[in-house]
C-alpha cells in the first residue's frame, strides 16, 4: 500500500519493507570492518594532503591533525556537553518510541482510526521545525523540555510509519488461520501482528536514531546554555573551526553509536529476522 | 452428516462469481476430496466451510444443523501455505491452537511432544521454521491443525508446494494418521491421483463459477499404500475423473482465447 505518508517516510530514508539480512556469520569481524576503515583512512589522508598542499587557512578548513588536537584539548568541555546532549537525545528518543508505537497501534486498530489520524500524522511532519522550535521554547522555557519535544517530534514519525506498515503487513491468511483457531482481535495482535511488526519497528528506530542527533542540535541552537549544539555556536563565533569540527566528530560518534546500539538490540529481540535466508 | 454444504454460493463485492450452488456431504470419519481446475473457487468453498468467508447463499451444516454464528472456530482449517510464524519454534507454532483454547503452556507442550514422532518431527521441537524442509513445515502445519482438536478438518492443497516424491510420501503418511484418528477430512486439491488415493468420495468442480459437476465414489479397499496407485482399478478411477476435468481445462483455454 503506497500512502503519502509511506512515500514520505521512504523519501526521508525509512525502509518500508525490511528485508532479512544475508547470513553474515561466516564472515569475520575483520572482513566487515576493514573495507569501511580503508575508505575512512583514505579520505582523512586526502583531506590532510589537501590542507598541507593548498595552504588553506586553518580558520577555513583545519587539517585532521588540528581537529584531533582540538578533540584532546577540549575533552573536558566536550564530555560535559556530550552528556547534556546525549541525555536530550536518549530521553526524546524514548518518548518518540512510546508515542510512535502507541500511535501506530491506535491507527491500525480500525479503518476509522486510520482515516482520522493518519493524515494528521503526516501533517505533523509538514510543520518546519525551524518555525516550531522557537515557539516551543516560548511555551516551555530554556530547560530540557523543548529539546525533548523537538527530538521526539522529528523521531516519532519514522517509528510510527514503519510500525504501522509492519502491523499492516501481517499476512491476512495467517490472521484467518488464527481466527479459525478461535483467536479474537487482541489475540491476533499479540500472536501475529506485533511480532510481525518488530523488524519494521527496528527499521524505523534506525532512521530515527540519525534524526535524533539532528533534532537535539537544532533544539539547542534555538535556546540553550549547554550542550554540543551550543558548543558549535560558541566555537563558530570565535572562528575556532578545528574545535567546531571536533564537536561534529563527537556528534557523529553519538549518531553511529545509537545506530549500532539499535542493531545490537534488534539482533537480540528479533533473532528470527537474522536467521532467515 | 458430520459436515454438509447446502447450496453454497459466493459472489464477491467486485461482481466475480467464484462459487455457484455447491452442495456436498461428509459422514463422520469420511475422507472426501474436491478436485477442480485452478481458479474454480475451491479455496473460496473451503473458506466458507471454515467460516472465514460469508456465503452469498446457502449454508454450512455441522452435525446436520446450521451453526449460529457460522462455522468459524468449529472446523479445523489448513490453508495452502503453511503460514508458520518465523518467530515461533516448531513446538510453539504447533501449539498455537491449544494456547488460544486456554490450555496451559506445560500441558500444551506435553501434548505436542507426544505427537512429534508420529508427525516425523521428533527432535525438531525447538527449531525455527526456516530451519525445516518444505515437507516438515507442512507437517508442522498439519500438527497445528490436528492439535487444535476439531473433529472436522478442511485442508486446502496441503501438499501442493512439495516435490513429487515428498508429496507421495506425505499422502501415505496422512492416510496413516487419518486411519488412526478417524477425523472427518475434506481435502481440496487439483491433483486427481491424490484425490483418488486418499478419498472415499471425490467431488469434481467445474470452472468458474464453481459448481459440482460430478461425484465419484472411490471403493478401493483400505488401508491403502502407494503400491495401489499402479493397479488397473486405480488407473480406471483416475481416468474417469480426468476426462471431465480435461474438458473443463480446454473450455477454460478456449474462453481465454
Amino acid at each position: 500500500m503506497s500512502t503519502p505518508g509511506a512515500r514520505l517516510a521512504l523519501a526521508l530514508g525509512g525502509r518500508l519493507e525490511p528485508r532479512p539480512r544475508a547470513g553474515q556469520r561466516g564472515r569475520g569481524l575483520i572482513a566487515q570492518v576493514a573495507p569501511p576503515l580503508v575508505v575512512g583512512v583514505a579520505l582523512v589522508a586526502l583531506w590532510q594532503g589537501y590542507v598541507a598542499l593548498s595552504g588553506v587557512h586553518q580558520g577555513i578548513l583545519p587539517s585532521p591533525v588540528e581537529v584531533a588536537r582540538a578533540l584532546v584539548r577540549d575533552r573536558g568541555l566536550l564530555a560535559s556537553a556530550a552528556g547534556t546532549t546525549l541525555s536530550e537525545i536518549l530521553l526524546g528518543y524514548a518518548i518518540a518510541i512510546v508515542v510512535g508505537v502507541g500511535l501506530a497501534m491506535v491507527v491500525s486498530s480500525s479503518r476509522l482510526a486510520e482515516r482520522a489520524i493518519y493524515p494528521w500524522l503526516v501533517g505533523s511532519q509538514m510543520i518546519p521545525i525551524p518555525v516550531l522550535a522557537p515557539v516551543v521554547v516560548l511555551w516551555t522555557g530554556f530547560d530540557i523540555r523543548p529539546k525533548l519535544i523537538i527530538v521526539a517530534l522529528v523521531t516519532f514519525f519514522p517509528i510510527a510509519v514503519n510500525t504501522i506498515d509492519g502491523l499492516r503487513a501481517t499476512d491476512p491468511e495467517l490472521v484467518g488461520l488464527l481466527r479459525t483457531l478461535g483467536a479474537g482481535r487482541r489475540q491476533v495482535l499479540r500472536i501475529a501482528r506485533l511480532p510481525n511488526a518488530l523488524p519494521y519497528v527496528f527499521s524505523g528506530l534506525r532512521v530515527a536514531a540519525a534524526f535524533a542527533v539532528l533534532g537535539a542540535v537544532f533544539a539547542e541552537w534555538v535556546g540553550s546554555t549547554n550542550g554540543l549544539g551550543v558548543l558549535i555556536l560558541d566555537y563558530g563565533n570565535e572562528t575556532a573551526t578545528a574545535d567546531v569540527f571536533a564537536v561534529v566528530v563527537v556528534l557523529a560518534a553519538i549518531g553511529i553509536a545509537m545506530f549500532a546500539a539499535v542493531g545490537v538490540v534488534e539482533r537480540v529481540v528479533v533473532p528470527w529476522w537474522r536467521v532467515q535466508d | 452428516m458430520k459436515l454438509a454444504a447446502a447450496g453454497l454460493a459466493k459472489r464477491f463485492a467486485g461482481g466475480v462469481e467464484a462459487v455457484a450452488d455447491v452442495s456436498l456431504e461428509l459422514a463422520e470419519g469420511e475422507f472426501v476430496s474436491v478436485v477442480g481446475p485452478s481458479g474454480c473457487g475451491k479455496s473460496t468453498l473451503l473458506g466458507m466451510l471454515a467460516g472465514l468467508i460469508e456465503p452469498s447463499a446457502g449454508e454450512v451444516l455441522l452435525d446436520g444443523a446450521a451453526v449460529a454464528g457460522g462455522p468459524l472456530g468449529r472446523v479445523g482449517y489448513m490453508p495452502q501455505r503453511d503460514l508458520l510464524m518465523e518467530w515461533r519454534t516448531t513446538l510453539a507454532n504447533a501449539t498455537v491452537g491449544l494456547e488460544l483454547a486456554g490450555v496451559g503452556r506445560a500441558a500444551a507442550r506435553e501434548r505436542a511432544l507426544a505427537e512429534l514422532p508420529r508427525f516425523g518431527l521428533a527432535g525438531f521441537e525447538d527449531r525455527r521454521p526456516s530451519a525445516l524442509s518444505g515437507g516438515m513445515r507442512q507437517r508442522v502445519a498439519l500438527l497445528r491443525t490436528f492439535l487444535a482438536g476439531r473433529d472436522v478438518l478442511a485442508l486446502d492443497e496441503p501438499f501442493g508446494a512439495l516435490d513429487a516424491l515428498t508429496r507421495e510420501a506425505m499422502r501415505e503418511w496422512l492416510l496413516g494418521v487419518w486411519e488412526a484418528d478417524r477425523k472427518t477430512i475434506l481435502l481440496v486439491t487439483h491433483d486427481v491421483e491424490e484425490a483418488v488415493f486418499l478419498s472415499d468420495r471425490v467431488y469434481v468442480m467445474s470452472g468458474r463459477p464453481g459448481r459440482v459437476q460430478s461425484v465419484l465414489e472411490v471403493s478401493l479397499p483400505r488401508p491403502r499404500t502407494l503400491e495401489l496407485t499402479g493397479s488397473p482399478a486405480f488407473a480406471e478411477l483416475k481416468q474417469r475423473l480426468l476426462a471431465p476435468l480435461r474438458e473443463e481445462a480446454r473450455a477454460a483455454l478456449g474462453a481465454c482465447a
